[in-house]
């Protein structure tokens, strides 16, 4: 086959890279540059765009960078922003694995006349005795990504290769090292790619205005001022600037009066999720019992799929809107949508 | 291998890769001793830059050898800018090299005023908004003879008769590195002070350039130390480098006349069947105002980012905007400078031929990029 895989200069998709080469496939690499903005370190900074080329170079296939930076800051970046100002809570990977990897670097792939486009994502595809293709965690559960890419239909997952996601990550790394990459013992990547570690409510200040709001209770009492709902999430416990009382909890934000709402444990917690933009890898599920995930590495949770609402066995702390809800039948990934 | 990136880099002159080899060799002293050996390299090296100066229109006395030509663009606005006393004003058209508006750059953080002038849509400097600019503070102001992406000549004559009449202290430099294998530069440059050049761009080897000094021309250095080249740039000459460039100039001179003709009919096949096989291709920068080896064209709806994939994975070597640290392709700044719009500058590759292009070369390339052009624009069906 002939393959473009996405190389971010770490070790999974290196490791993926080596793989495909011994598998036998026509491979070519591709660094995506996503963000040339403020951070100059994260995802694409000129030290891991070599580590890509002379992993590339070590497994002899070409490389290549795509320039995606155009359509990073429109699809990923600014949605983001907006998000956080609107009181929801953005998930900026899966933005970026559905517009612009299985996006905008599917489509060039193909019209480049690859067959396929691999990343180093811990994830599996397979196909289902009827041929459809089908979504599995990855073997490593501590470092699944089915997650965040839920959103991935027949369409994309016919050309989607994910050749670590039979692995551990120790496996990977022991790979790495056995065939003498560079990146063998590169550290993870963490947070999100185009902001620097901590830096969140700096980033999204300078990005859109922010507009200062009470802290309320649930009977509209003012507990405390803040400077913009873009620092609250629902579900946040700290950093809410309330002295005493707690523990205190964002159970609601309202964008059009920048009010944040806070209550105890019992007014966080809901038994139904409402969910908007659902999409399936394959059939609409039924009414059978299904494992609900809400957060990258969130503990799955016993629930239904009844229209649009998910609705869990057990009550469990609500899913800020936004949070991407993902729906399994076992480890197979059946899809999901986003908390409204 | 269809090489169609000549204004990248060029492959060596034969004439050139003879010339340096004793120089990596045999004769390898430090030109600056007194000893036999030294005076070896020291007679290759002046010898080079007595061909280098009688190439550039110059004297010997005024061309200083450097590590190429970002090098010497830097020593020569930098340089002449902080020499300048009592002028702040810095000019530089806005299509420049990196290695001019880079400097300008550093010299906005000394306290310099940088202006930047624009340039037309045929790809020419905008005289009149440079003579707005000129006035008795200015003190460098720098404009390109070739545009290392369309390949447009600059008028450099007017230029120098507006930095006359409007800026008569103020020193004009000129980056030639694009022009050497196509224009006479010593008379093309004859009115600019300041002359950038870079071997690798006609025959020579990467890493060596030179800048031409007119005497009477004040030039603070870059890099100081032991006094090489007049003062102007320290550093151990680099002998070989400065001997294989004044061999590959000898060349290039000498067949000049010929390759001017013979490439500028390749590239007018390129460009003429290019713009008759594909639908919607459009050329940047006035043809009639180019040097011989250069086909600027855009497809649109196409991705030159793309297309460049596409056509190096069939060996055919082309090249779009500018490339910036990471490898990624940039939207280009001469083409934003020349008012194209960002969606035909992103449409938009640079074939550039030279001494070594063949009738082969345009065969190969009017039989891939076309094909490769159709397949980009057929949409792409995934469902989603």
């Amino acid at each position: 086959m002939n393959v473009l895989v996405l190389m971010s200069g770490g070790v999974d998709s290196s490791v993926a890279a080596a793989r495909l080469v011994h598998a036998g496939h026509d491979v070519t690499g591709a660094t995506l540059r996503l963000w040339g903005g403020e951070t100059g370190s994260g995802c694409c900074s000129v030290s891991d765009v070599e580590d890509a080329r002379r992993v590339a170079a070590q497994l002899d296939i070409p490389h290549y960078v795509f320039n995606f930076a155009d359509a990073f800051t429109a699809s990923v970046v600014e949605p983001y922003v907006a998000s956080y100002a609107d009181a929801r809570t953005p998930n900026p990977c899966v933005d970026c694995n559905r517009a612009i990897k299985f996006g905008r670097a599917l489509d060039r792939a193909v019209a480049l006349g690859f067959d396929a486009v691999a990343t180093g994502h811990h994830a599996r595809v397979e196909r289902g005795p009827g041929g459809a293709y089908r979504l599995r965690r990855g073997a490593d559960l501590a470092k699944d990504q089915s997650y965040v890419l839920y959103m991935l239909g027949q369409g994309e997952l016919a050309r989607a290769l994910f050749p670590v996601g039979e692995l551990t990550k120790a496996e990977v790394r022991a790979q790495a090292a056995r065939l003498g990459l560079r990146t063998a013992t590169k550290p993870e990547s963490m947070d999100v790619c185009f902001i620097a570690r901590g830096d969140r409510n700096r980033f999204l200040a300078a990005h859109a205005p922010r507009r200062p709001g009470p802290v309320v209770d649930a009977t509209g009492r003012v507990l405390a001022r803040h400077a913009g709902i873009a620092e609250f999430t629902v579900g946040q416990r700290r950093g809410l600037g309330i002295a005493g009382g707690g523990p205190h909890y964002v159970v609601g934000i309202d964008a059009a009066t920048a009010t944040v709402t806070v209550g105890d444990r019992a007014a966080l917690v809901d038994q139904e999720i409402p969910v908007r933009d659902l999409r399936f890898v394959g059939d609409a599920p039924g009414v059978e019992p299904l494992l609900v995930q809400t957060r990258a590495h969130g503990v799955p949770v016993p629930g239904r799929l009844a229209g649009d609402r998910v609705r869990l066995d057990a009550p469990a702390p609500r899913v800020a809107p936004g949070q991407v809800v993902a729906l399994y039948d076992g480890d197979q990934l059946v899809g999901g949508g986003l908390a409204a | 291998m269809t090489y169609l990136d000549h204004a990248a880099s060029t492959p060596m002159r034969p004439e050139a890769v003879a010339a340096m080899q004793p120089y990596l060799s045999a004769c390898f002293a430090n030109p600056s001793g007194i000893h036999g050996a030294a005076r070896a390299a020291k007679t290759a090296l002046e010898e080079a830059r007595e061909v280098v100066a009688s190439a550039l229109g110059a004297r010997p006395g005024e061309v200083v050898f450097t590590a190429g030509g970002t090098e010497a663009d830097n020593l020569a606005v930098e340089g002449a800018a902080r020499a300048a006393e009592g002028r702040d004003g810095v000019v530089v058209s806005a299509f420049e090299h990196k290695g001019v508006l880079a400097a300008g750059d550093r010299l906005v953080t000394e306290g310099f005023r940088v202006q930047r002038v624009g340039a037309h849509r045929d790809g020419i400097v905008d005289l009149e908004a440079l003579e707005a600019v000129l006035n008795d503070r200015t003190a460098v102001v720098s404009v390109m003879l070739v545009n290392n992406e369309v390949g447009t000549i600059q008028p450099l004559v007017e230029v120098a008769a507006l930095v006359r009449r409007r800026a008569p202290r103020a020193v004009l430099h000129t980056d030639a590195v694009q022009a050497v294998p196509w224009l006479d530069v010593g008379a093309a440059a004859a009115d600019a002070a300041l002359v950038a050049i870079s071997a690798h761009k006609f025959g020579g080897p990467k890493g060596v350039g030179a800048l031409v000094v007119r005497d009477g021309t004040s030039v603070r250095p870059l890099l100081e130390g032991g006094g090489q080249e007049r003062g102007l740039r320290a550093g151990t000459v680099n002998v070989a480098g400065a001997v294989a460039m004044a061999a590959a100039l000898s060349t290039t001179i000498e067949r000049r006349a010929e390759d001017v003709r013979r490439v500028a009919a390749l590239r007018d096949r390129l460009v003429e069947g290019l713009t008759a096989r594909v639908p919607d291709t459009f050329v940047n920068g006035d043809p009639r105002r180019k040097v011989a080896g250069n086909c600027h064209v855009g497809f649109r709806g196409v991705e030159a980012e793309a297309l460049l994939v596409a056509l190096d994975r069939q060996d055919l070597y082309a090249a779009a905007g500018s490339s910036c640290s990471s490898g990624a392709t940039e939207p280009s700044h001469v083409l934003e400078a020349m008012g194209v719009p960002r969606a035909e500058a992103l449409a938009s590759i640079r074939l550039s031929l030279g001494f070594a292009s063949t009738d082969e070369d345009v065969d190969r390339a009017l039989a891939a990029i076309p094909a490769a052009v159709d397949r980009l624009r057929a949409p792409v069906r995934i469902s989603r």
